[in-house]
């Protein structure tokens, strides 16, 4: 059957069962955005800006666990999609991107449009294609979600030029390969051997636990061993918050009472993880102490940043469940009941402010049941981090490699899409201020989506860096001349607005809030010195944690 | 493209199995680049397999360094196969063509010294040689000192490519790259 080139793309997607795919129109991309006009199985999202519908679709992969698409036309509208694009590559986010470009005979002469849309993003790709001949484009659509979903996950970008997208072509339809996972190593008796001699073990779990969907195996080995399980930022809500088993956050932000468990153990099993340096701060002093056992998809991750004393490389829901089978049943319960003890002795430092941003995240997190939770970047996504109570894998969409401000909005969208749930995004007004044209999609679609803008005037990370490291010189992070209302922004895009400025109101304003049905902005007015504690200085170890700053000044 | 050597640093030479498509040596080249990686010299040419071409990279690093390369190289779905040449059961070569100033004076003494190297002279002009020279790039070190009493008006190396002694070869079944 012969078909053109743009309806060859949609079959293909077809094939994939990608059924809502995330993007922007534009000149060198009409004729796929015209054949997915004409396929009733697809939906395609329209969002305000190329770079919301990157992150929509990684929202959408992240609750999911499909690889998530993302469409735009050449030129600009391929450049908007490059955050996105890095943001995927360095969460491991499944994500296909399709782009327009000019036609063939156009290419490289600096056309209306035109940009080097692969080359500018070979170094955020696991691999990209140009396709310049028209045979090699249902291949190519096919690769890409192969080499996306396969191994450790990441993102493909596919460029098309307009006359290949317009190229009658043949077509035969195939079944998608499943996705390669890489084979486990045979031999596990270094790590098994650790772990029994083992007396006061502790689990690092990262983000790799929900890629592989590993929670169960990762709670049953935490069981056979008795150890108990900290998490990285994105490695949250891979088990449940409140669970016994569970420590809390580990790394810059993570809590005090697990630098302390940390110091205390013997043996780090890191599951899914990378010893980034928002983790490991000092790499080459990071659990000197202790030893490192290394479960990874990826084996270039195996002793890239910290040395470890023996690893297991592998899907790590397979390798935690051959090791669940393999080590033998501890009894002691030393470090599970340290772990009772220090979270009770080591609670969060209270906020100062009329209105705590902490007693509005509790009080989300107790009344938004098994919503989605989106972050942006800066304090709120810490504080979130510290304090929600995550329910179940997948509800938590954060951006935790690449730190990307204006993530939140696009991937509350694709979560709430993905998942069919309400979504909670937990924003600042910094963050917010970039990306808040996708209100405009959610209202379009009347998503259930509920938008908690921590309001301080300020950009608040990089003021407490200011006051703690920076003499107090507020550059360029002082906003107080902002004259935003946010309850305003909310009408005008056809959303509600709330405003909360006090602790006494917060119960009512978030159920209030929680119970509209669709798009609502809760502006959240905070103090402008509110400070995210602990915290470990960057390149410092977790003996350096700082938890709390009388005066301004730091204390260990 | 270079750091400060460090003490621990040996020279290692990869070799590469990679697609033959657009835009692969960028891929290449632009990893060891964003990675740090120090890349002495890297040559590309075709191999027996029109798919396929063949990317000879030297690199300076640790045994660390070394390892972490060919995991990343591994990774792209571009790249065949990927491994470390041990020197010693490897044939390793490079060509030198060098141009230098030489009047009727200076010619019977660069003939000496060609000859000494088994070098070639392929070009001769009233106030100009250009020798060909091949070998170990030590060897191509050596000479290119010697010449140095000479001008060198200018110098081109290729870059160092190598092969496995012995009738193994790098992407068959005997002798895959260990992932880890």
């Amino acid at each position: 059957m012969k078909l053109k080139g743009a309806e060859i793309i949609v079959k293909c997607l077809l094939e994939q069962n990608a059924t809502t795919v995330f993007g922007y129109p534009g000149g060198q991309i009409i004729d796929l955005f015209d054949a997915i006009y004409r396929e009733p199985k697809i939906t395609q999202i329209l969002t305000s800006h190329e770079q919301g519908a990157a992150h929509a679709a990684e929202g959408y992969a992240k609750s999911t666990g499909k690889v998530g698409v993302a469409i735009a036309t050449s030129g600009p509208g391929a450049t908007n999609l490059v955050t996105g694009i890095a943001d995927a590559y360095l969460d491991s986010v499944p994500l296909v991107a399709i782009t327009g470009n000019v036609p063939v005979p156009l290419l490289g002469r600096d056309s209306f449009q035109e940009v080097d849309i692969a080359g500018i993003t070979m170094p955020v790709t696991k691999h990209n294609f140009i396709v310049k001949n028209a045979d090699d484009l249902a291949d190519a659509i096919r690769r890409a979600f192969h080499i996306a979903r396969s191994d450790r996950p990441g993102p493909v970008l596919v460029d098309v030029p307009k006359d290949v997208q317009q190229a009658l072509i043949e077509y035969t339809a195939k079944q998608p390969e499943p996705p390669h996972k890489p084979p486990m190593q045979a031999d596990v008796t270094d790590a098994v051997e650790l772990i029994e001699r083992a007396k006061r073990p502790i689990i690092y779990a990262g983000g790799g636990c929900i890629a592989a969907d590993a929670s169960a195996e990762l709670l049953r080995f935490a069981e056979r061993i008795k150890a108990p399980i900290a998490t990285s930022v994105m490695g949250l809500s891979a088990i449940p918050t409140a669970h016994k088993y569970c420590a809390g956050l580990i790394g810059m932000h993570g809590h005090a009472s697990v630098a302390r468990l940390v110091e205390h153990s013997d043996l780090i099993i890191a599951a899914g993880a990378r010893f980034s340096d928002r983790v490991a701060g000092d790499r080459k002093k990071f659990c000197n102490h202790a030893k490192i056992v290394h479960i990874d998809i990826d084996a270039a991750e195996i002793d890239k940043n910290v040395r470890t004393d023996a690893y297991v490389r592998g899907d790590v829901k397979q390798v935690l469940k051959l090791l669940a089978m393999t080590v033998g049943e501890k009894r002691d319960e030393t470090m599970l009941d340290l772990n009772a003890e220090y979270k009770r002795k080591y609670a969060l430092p209270p906020c100062r402010g009329k209105l705590s941003p902490r007693a509005v995240i509790a009080c989300v997190s107790e009344n938004a049941g098994d919503a989605i939770v989106a972050t942006d970047v800066g304090q709120h996504q810490m504080w979130t981090a510290q304090g929600y109570s995550f329910k179940s894998p997948r509800t938590f969409l954060t951006s935790g490699g690449l730190g990307t401000m204006g993530f939140g909005m696009g991937a509350a969208i694709g979560g709430a899409i993905g998942s069919g749930r309400r979504a909670v995004l937990f924003t600042g007004d910094g963050s917010f201020h970039m990306n808040m044209n996708e209100l405009a999609t959610a209202v379009r679609l009347d998503l259930p989506l509920t938008v908690f803008v921590f309001d301080n005037r300020t950009l608040g990370m990089v003021r407490q860096w200011q006051k703690l490291f920076y003499g107090e010189r507020y550059s360029s992070t002082d906003l107080d001349a902002n004259k935003t209302d946010f309850v305003k922004i909310a009408e005008a895009f056809g959303a509600k607005g709330y405003l909360l400025d006090d602790d006494k109101n917060v119960e009512k304003t978030v159920k209030a809030a929680l119970a509209e049905s669709g798009v609502t902005v809760v502006d959240c007015k905070i103090e402008k010195d509110e400070l995210v504690l602990p915290m470990i200085p960057p390149g410092k170890t977790m003996h350096d944690i700082i938890t709390e700053i009388p005066d301004g000044k730091a204390r260990r | 493209m270079q750091n400060k050597r460090q003490d621990n640093e040996k020279t290692h030479i990869i070799s590469a199995l990679v697609t033959n498509e657009s835009g692969i040596l960028a891929r290449i080249s632009g990893l060891f680049a964003r990675r740090c990686y120090n890349i002495d010299s890297l040559a590309v040419c075709a191999t027996e397999d029109p798919a396929l071409s063949r990317m000879t990279v030297t690199v300076r690093g640790d045994e660390s360094v070394l390892r972490q390369i060919v995991l990343q190289l591994g990774k792209l779905p571009a790249c065949v196969m990927t491994g470390e040449l041990d020197a010693s059961r490897a044939v390793l070569r490079e060509l030198l063509l060098v141009k230098v100033a030489a009047g009727a004076a200076e010619r019977a003494d660069i003939e000496t010294a060609c000859r000494t190297y088994e070098a070639k002279i392929v070009d001769l002009s009233p106030d100009s040689v250009v020798i060909e020279l091949t070998g170990k790039p030590a060897k191509l070190d050596g000479f290119i000192e010697l010449m140095k009493q000479y001008e060198i008006i200018e110098l081109s190396r290729t870059g160092l490519t190598a092969i496995e002694r012995g009738s193994v070869k790098l992407n068959s079944e005997s002798n895959k790259t260990e992932t880890l």
